[in-house]
């Protein structure tokens, strides 16, 4: 039987349009052959949710480099409990200054990839994370 | 106006041909060069670019066939202009070093203006936050998390007034980075330059006002693009009117490069921009000679020092074509391209970020040797937020640095008649016709955005260049070579009491001013925007009552609507 493909959001939250990055991943994740959704720009915590409840995905990808991090992060967080999917990983890539990262960890996300991370990385942390369920 | 779509322009364009070696060089190549590569092969198959554009081992003769120096190079301020603009350049006036800043409210940034006036900057940049760059007030739902943050926060002429205090803008002149909402925030600043009793006639300064490159690169776009045409337009016919020395656009490369273009993309598709607004203003019936001498343009400095010179060379002979073929302008003024350079935010690396003052300066050379107007350098933290004061300051010293010591503004274009450097300006002009025509075949850069044609270029370029990196052919030092442990840096921290603080300032700006005067003056734009009038003055009478950006920018997406992207990945 072929192995389930891990499904992934990728999700620019905020008003930033900077989507260089997440355009990069969502290919880079796809050519490893997962399920990629790219949700486009502009999308608040609770558009952010519905998507991942609605495409059922293992992860969501989100690319912040505006520094409103500290304040979407927990937010998305929180509705993702409410939900009741706690077991969806969740990780931030962009520019995110080391001293914010403890709290975010706290906040429950899983992964933070700053810059200069190569996409290699950030699919092997999904392998690797996602392991005992693939 | 009838510009046919593939018209093509009559001066010829010299690119690599085949090369016809002299018997010199096929000399050298027998007796000195194939002993030397018959002892040891040099260290990489193929040498390129950071554009991933192939260069060639040695430039000589044999790249410049057909290359009339008396046609493609000519002399300094005179065209093509591939010299530069002025016959003097920098010996008699440096470019104006302006350093883009702002972050948190108004008064933190005209603090930072401040002191960067006092320590020698000759210019003004202003850098908005999300919330106004997408036209919504600091205390709208969708600003949470991001008021101050990437940039100041200005929701009304009130905050307008604060950010110029005790600036005269009548002497100094400010650029400000500002798109979809540009009419409206430049109609604030026109109302604190009368306030300040600065002749518009006089003031100078420059819009960027860029929507083109919204939709291709940036995203920040609210409306569609036909009436965000139609509104660049009317801020094109106001300028041209009442305030002629005013740049009214700065058509932007540099947004186009940091999403990942190559440098022959950057080039291609800013200068195709140009000609749109070109076309669109033609259409609108202004005169080609009169409206484009306010037009400016703005490029990146990525790391590739020769292949960057080239490029802004290339800009100004593409230029001039354009005007005077395309365009039949008859005004010298409208010919030259006029460009602001700024250092490639792209290219910074968090790690090791002491390493960026050194790629900066090196940037900042190659727009000095290109011949640019003015620079902003980056600050060496900017891989993790808003320069600190220290970080700024570095940033300055090194435009001043290169000014004083270096000696590279004693002459004119001191790189003119390297073979290297005019075969790579042929090479790249070239390259940016061929993108230039296959859009004019689109139908315009209006309809190849609607078909994501420049998105889809870069978004391939940009992954290219991702992939090159992460397989090691690209190297990034501190990044996948040469690693070492680190400590974080100091940085700039911009906390959320610079919401509440905007919060406070706006619902006491509109509990203090005429509730009647605001609801007129926003009927009457959003009366205007139904019919083809010119909605300048309407949204200046809007911004004089202290109407806000939101309710502004609300009252004409009411009409126009909101533009969504199809999104390419």
């Amino acid at each position: 039987m072929p192995e389930k493909k891990i499904r992934v959001l990728i999700a620019k939250p905020g008003l930033d349009g900077h989507d260089r990055g997440a355009k990069i991943i969502a290919r880079a994740l796809r050519d490893a052959g997962m399920e990629v959704i790219y949700t486009g720009l502009r999308q608040t915590p609770d558009m952010i949710a519905s998507a991942a409840a609605q495409e059922d995905v293992d992860v969501i990808g989100l690319s912040i480099l505006s520094g409103a991090h500290n304040t979407l992060c927990p937010q998305l967080m929180k509705l993702l409990h409410e939900k009741g999917m706690d077991d969806v990983t969740v990780l931030v890539g962009g520019i995110i200054p080391e001293a914010d990262i403890p709290a975010l960890k706290q906040a429950g996300i899983a992964g933070i990839f700053l810059p200069g991370t190569s996409t290699q990385d950030i699919i092997e942390f999904i392998h690797k994370r996602l392991a005992p369920a693939h | 106006m009838s510009e046919p779509s593939d018209k093509k322009t009559k001066s010829p364009v010299c690119g690599a041909g085949s090369r016809k070696l002299s018997s010199a060089e096929q000399a050298w190549e027998k007796n000195t060069l194939a002993p030397t590569l018959a002892k040891s092969a040099e260290r990489q198959k193929e040498f390129t670019t950071t554009s991933s554009y192939p260069i060639r081992r040695l430039y000589s003769e044999a790249d410049l066939a057909g290359w009339e120096p008396a046609r493609d190079l000519s002399f300094p301020g005179e065209p093509p202009y591939t010299r530069g603009i002025h016959p003097t350049m920098y010996r008699t006036r440096l470019w104006t070093m302006r350093q883009f800043a702002g972050f948190g409210t108004a008064e933190d940034t005209n603090q930072r203006f401040r002191y960067l006036l006092a320590h020698g900057q000759t210019g003004l940049s202003t850098a908005f936050d999300l919330p106004t760059l997408m036209g919504y007030d600091s205390d709208h739902p969708l600003s949470e998390g991001e008021v101050g943050k990437c940039g100041v926060a200005i929701s009304s002429l009130a905050d307008m007034e604060v950010l110029f205090d005790q600036i005269p803008l009548a002497d100094v002149t400010t650029s400000m980075t500002i798109n979809s909402p540009a009419a409206v925030i430049w109609a604030m600043y026109l109302a604190v330059a009368e306030k300040q009793g600065a002749d518009w006639k006089k003031i100078s300064g420059t819009l960027q006002n860029d929507i083109l490159k919204e939709y291709i690169a940036q995203k920040e776009y609210i409306y569609p693009p036909e009436p965000s045409m139609r509104l660049v337009i009317d801020t094109f016919e106001f300028g041209m009117k009442h305030t002629p020395k005013f740049n009214v656009i700065s058509i932007s490369g540099y947004h186009i490069r940091e999403a990942g273009s190559t440098a022959i993309q950057e080039l291609a598709f800013t200068l195709r921009d140009g000609m749109e607004y070109v076309e669109w203003a033609m259409r609108r019936g202004l005169p080609v000679d009169e409206f484009t001498p306010q037009l400016s343009f703005f490029f990146n400095a990525h790391n590739d020092f020769f292949e960057e010179i080239a490029k802004y060379r290339a800009a100004r002979r593409i230029w001039y074509k354009a005007m005077t073929e395309r365009y039949q302008s008859a005004n010298p003024r409208s010919w030259a391209l006029r460009f602001h350079t700024q250092t490639a935010g792209c290219s910074l690396t968090a790690q090791q970020p002491m390493n960026n003052v050194v790629r900066t300066a090196i940037q900042a050379l190659a727009g000095v040797m290109g011949g640019t107007q003015s620079l902003h350098t980056n600050s060496l933290d900017e891989a993790w937020a808003l320069p600190t004061e220290f970080a700024a300051t570095v940033a300055l010293r090194t435009q001043q640095i290169i000014a004083h010591e270096t000696g590279v503004t004693n002459t004119v274009d001191p790189l003119g008649g390297s073979y290297f450097v005019e075969a790579l300006t042929n090479e790249v002009e070239q390259g940016a016709w061929e993108y230039i025509r296959r859009i004019d075949a689109m139908g315009g850069m209006v309809a190849a955005i609607e078909k994501s044609y420049p998105q889809r270029e870069i978004a391939e370029a940009s992954y290219r260049y991702q992939m090159a990196v992460d397989r090691k052919e690209k190297i990034i030092v501190g990044v996948n070579e040469y690693v070492t442990p680190e400590k974080p840096i100091e940085l700039l921290q911009i906390d959320e009491t610079v919401a509440r603080r905007q919060a406070a300032r706006l619902s006491k700006l509109r509990a203090g001013r005429s509730s009647v005067e605001v609801d007129r003056r926003l009927q009457a734009l959003r009366k205007a925007a139904h019919s083809s009038e010119n909605l300048m003055p309407f949204i200046y009478d809007a911004v004089k009552s202290y109407a806000t950006l939101g309710e502004i920018c609300e009252a004409m997406r009411t009409v126009f609507g909101a533009y969504e992207e199809l999104s390419v990945t």
